[in-house]
């Protein structure tokens, strides 16, 4: 089977899990209790009744769920994403805004993750029973088990109010004026510092345990042995031989946990009030804001279907061994 | 509690002619020419906010979110003081007709919007209209029929039947002027692009960026129509869910104003920090009232007796000086203290378990071999804990002292309550309720028969007693404020009698500011209207 039609038909299998987690996302949603008009009405400090039933035949509310979802999966098809009820602005737009900042967020700390726990995981794989191994150990086991906000919330007591050397919260500080020059890239950079930290630590624990014990499983092969027996350098074979073939499992969960990290986005820009995606899928949500929520969902679908579907094809180029079933 | 003021001095015809003589010749003396020190001028304002505007134009949205930006955008004909008098603004001069049915605006001659464009009483008439057929509060402008402009400085807004608190309804919180040149293109104004983006109001600040959910940026506008006004040259509100980030702010510096401060823990902490100032005043004009509402629809609270008996079990002392570290009032009536219609004259009930036991006795309610004698469950508004869960567990206790078992009922967030109070699904619930101002805006709402609605905030209470409905209907058009008054006392007697809410207190919001800012605004809109005089010393 050639490696186009495969494509095809994983193509095609990723349309139906994304129509799938859309009509899913549209009854979850719906099945909340209040309305996006209650919100307005709660935001208005009160509404008159004409009002409010004026809203709902604006925004459709008045059809049933099934002719709503109908509606929606038509504007879908057609790649328009619709309006926010409570802003009136088009949710293609917002979420446009908001996504070079959970991008700068989630990409970060994916790779502080991804190198400081390999990192740390090749560390102890050397004396697997040694004191820096031990103390790894309960670090990762400390951040895997740790909740994020409550790390976070942790983190900015400590280094935004104890010792002030970083900013409590948002992306810019207050007086910015934005810009992208390198006063501001530096700003930026200054305020992305904790939400990074937080978000990486849970991820940055996996994989040093993930790294850890597929480095053990590697240097315990034979392959491994036939480089010690042939007089190589301790470094040579720990990290060319060694640790090439022990990071294919990492690889792989860094890829399939993208969708993860994405989740793990929502509480992170929440506690720092980071202005990404996922901070406002989680107040859409507290907003009643369907289409909003249903975009900003059914963006992140996108984004974890292909990330998972880009693995899987590198896979079939990296390792020969992987076949088609 | 204080004596309101003895009358309303702003609705009489020879008060209000005399006043806006005075006004309009005050206003040209220098500003401040008593204060301690010169006013600076410069420097940027940060405003922390948890609260987050749909958009900008306060004509056609209401609610503090919106409202904190739109005064600063949008100017209106009047603003107040802190004791409830008009001042001039727009209108250099107004005069409410005898009959109460229209009001005359002289506008003053040099005010222009952000885009250079003066302002004429066709905006006026044009915003009046619009405010009328979109804004939210329909009793407001309900009554306004037209407005005529006989010549572009004077605006006669014309009513179909007295309404008095077209006065008030002219502060810039609920009146902002719209330039009609960009809001009378035919659009819908809830609706309008021009809401969100390039908002050209004619207030002291004018918009430069707006990003929805995260912060506007408002720099000063060079030519406002009040000399050397404003004296900022930016003001940024931050808007942040979280309070606590806010208040860390504050400390650090990062935010020099945070208003609608509630939490004992917060206002403790900054009422001894040198760094701070703090003030509960300008929140007279909101008005607002946490409270305990009974569904009076629902056995056994249908029974006046057994509400009677649960207040009597309620020790609003210890809630507003235990649970709320004693920055609350207690309230006892349907109207904020301030309020010019409030009266001390209320029906009130003294902690006393035993009485209230015996009052459910009296009522049929005997305690069965458990001790009790009925089961409730009480709602709150999510979010806001120090005013309401806290106050509701707190009930509980207390009620269990008395024989009646209650579940609090917790909601995931602010729909899923409101959904609860809509659809009269709750037996008891605590709830926050704003005046507004004026008792036609905020306070009818809650107690008319004919306002019995499935909408939160309306009379979810299913209170009806045609007495009230007639003094209030009454009251909604009396011109003169002794009058008015007369009938709104009775109907207060009535109401905390009837007791189809349980006041327990006046919520304690707070403006904290950081030591540097000066003028912080204590009117009866504090933070709700123009920042034009605030300064950064």
């Amino acid at each position: 089977m050639g490696t186009l039609r495969y494509a095809a038909s994983r193509l095609l299998q990723a349309l139906g899990l994304v129509l799938a987690v859309v009509v899913l996302n549209f009854v979850l949603v719906h099945a909340a209790p209040g309305d996006p008009v209650e919100t307005i009405a709660g935001a208005s400090g009160g509404m008159s009744p004409e009002l409010m039933a004026q809203l709902r035949t604006q925004y459709g509310l008045d059809r049933s769920l099934p002719v709503q979802l109908g509606v929606y999966l038509g504007k879908v098809a057609q790649g328009d994403l619709g309006y926010s009820y409570f802003f009136n602005l088009p949710v293609t737009s917002m979420i446009a805004e908001r996504v070079p900042a959970t991008l700068l967020l989630v990409l970060s700390a994916v790779l502080l993750a991804f190198f400081v726990g390999t990192a740390l995981g090749v560390l102890s794989s050397r004396r697997p029973n040694g004191l820096l191994s031990q103390f790894i150990t309960v670090l990762s086991l400390v951040g895997f088990a740790a909740p994020v906000f409550w790390l976070g919330i942790m983190l900015v007591i400590l280094l935004a109010s104890v010792f002030p050397v970083l900013p409590v919260a948002g992306m810019r500080s207050i007086d910015s004026t934005g810009g992208g020059g390198f006063a501001d890239m530096l700003d930026v950079a200054h305020h992305l510092v904790l939400p990074t930290l937080t978000l990486s630590l849970v991820y940055l624990a996996q994989y040093s345990r993930l790294a850890r014990s597929s480095m053990l499983d590697v240097l315990g092969s034979d392959f491994i042995r036939t480089a010690r027996a042939k007089g190589l350098a301790d470094r040579v074979v720990l990290y060319k031989h060694a640790l090439r073939n022990a990071l294919l499992p990492v690889v792989t969960v860094l890829g399939l946990q993208f969708g993860n990290v994405l989740a793990g986005a929502i509480l992170v820009e929440t506690v720092f009030n980071w202005p990404g995606l996922g901070r406002l899928a989680f107040e859409s949500v507290l907003r009643r804001d369907y289409p909003t929520i249903l975009g900003v969902l059914l963006f992140s679908s996108i984004v974890v279907v292909v990330m998972n579907q880009l693995t899987d094809l590198c896979y079939r180029f990296i390792d020969p061994r992987i076949k088609t079933s | 509690m204080q004596l309101p003021p003895p009358q309303l001095p702003l609705l009489t015809r020879r008060t209000t002619l005399l006043s806006a003589t005075l006004l309009a010749a005050s206003n040209l003396l220098p500003l401040y020419a008593f204060a301690a020190e010169e006013p600076k001028r410069g420097g940027t304002l940060v405003i922390g906010s948890t609260q987050t505007p749909r958009h900008l134009n306060g004509a056609v949205q209401s609610g503090i979110a919106t409202a904190m930006p739109s005064t600063q955008i949008f100017a209106s004909p009047l603003r107040f003081d802190d004791k409830w008098n008009p001042q001039p603004y727009l209108a250099e001069s107004w005069k409410l007709a005898e009959d109460g049915k229209s009001l005359t605006l002289k506008l003053r001659k040099d005010a222009l919007f952000h885009d250079g464009k003066p302002v004429t009483s066709a905006d006026v008439a044009f915003s009046i209209m619009a405010i009328k057929a979109n804004h939210p509060f329909t009793t407001m402008m309900g009554p306004v029929e037209k407005v005529d402009t006989p010549d572009p400085y004077t605006a006669v807004i014309r009513m179909g039947v007295p309404h008095p608190a077209i006065v008030l309804a002219m502060s810039p919180a609920l009146c902002p002027i719209l330039p009609k040149h960009i809001y009378g293109d035919g659009q819908d104004l809830k609706n309008h692009p021009r809401n969100t983006t390039d908002v050209v109001g004619s207030g002291p600040f004018r918009v430069t960026e707006f990003k929805p959910a995260q912060r506007i940026v408002m720099e000063r506008f060079d030519k406002f129509f009040l000399p050397n006004k404003p004296y900022l040259d930016k003001v940024i509100v931050n808007i942040t869910p979280d309070m606590a980030s806010l208040v860390l702010g504050l400390e650090r510096g990062d935010v020099q104003m945070l208003p609608f401060a509630t939490l004992p823990t917060d206002l403790k902490r900054f009422a001894n920090d040198p760094r701070v100032s703090l003030t509960p005043k300008g929140y007279d004009g909101i008005g607002a009232l946490n409270w305990l509402a009974f569904n009076t629809a629902k056995k056994p609270l249908s029974d006046v007796q057994v509400r009677k008996a649960i207040a009597t079990a309620i020790d609003k002392n210890f809630i507003a000086k235990a649970l709320m570290g004693g920055f609350a009032t207690v309230s006892d009536g349907p109207l904020v203290a301030n309020s010019p219609f409030a009266v001390p004259d209320l029906v009130r009930y003294p902690l006393d378990l035993k009485k209230a036991g015996e009052m459910l006795d009296a009522a049929g309610y005997k305690a069965g071999a458990n001790g009790e004698r009925f089961k409730l469950t009480i709602d709150y508004l999510p979010g806001a804990d120090d005013q309401q869960k806290n106050v509701a567990e707190y009930i509980r206790g207390q009620l269990k002292k008395v024989g009646i078992t209650v579940e609090v009922r917790a909601s995931a967030d602010f729909p899923a309550w409101a959904k609860r109070l809509a659809s009269h699904d709750f037996d008891m619930s605590m709830d926050v309720v704003f005046n507004w101002g004026d008792p036609i805006i905020g306070v009818h709402r809650t107690y008319l028969s004919t306002n019995i609605k499935p909408i939160v905030w309306t009379n979810t209470q299913s209170y009806a007693n045609p007495k009230v409905d007639e003094l209030l209907n009454t009251a909604g058009g009396l011109i003169d404020p002794t009058q008015r008054k007369a009938y709104y006392a009775t109907f207060q007697k009535i109401v905390t009698d009837e007791l189809p809410i349980e006041f327990i207190n006046q919520v304690p919001y707070h403006t904290i500011t950081n030591k540097k800012v000066a003028n912080v605004p204590t009117t009866i809109w504090g933070p709700l209207s123009p920042l034009d005089e605030v300064y950064i010393k």
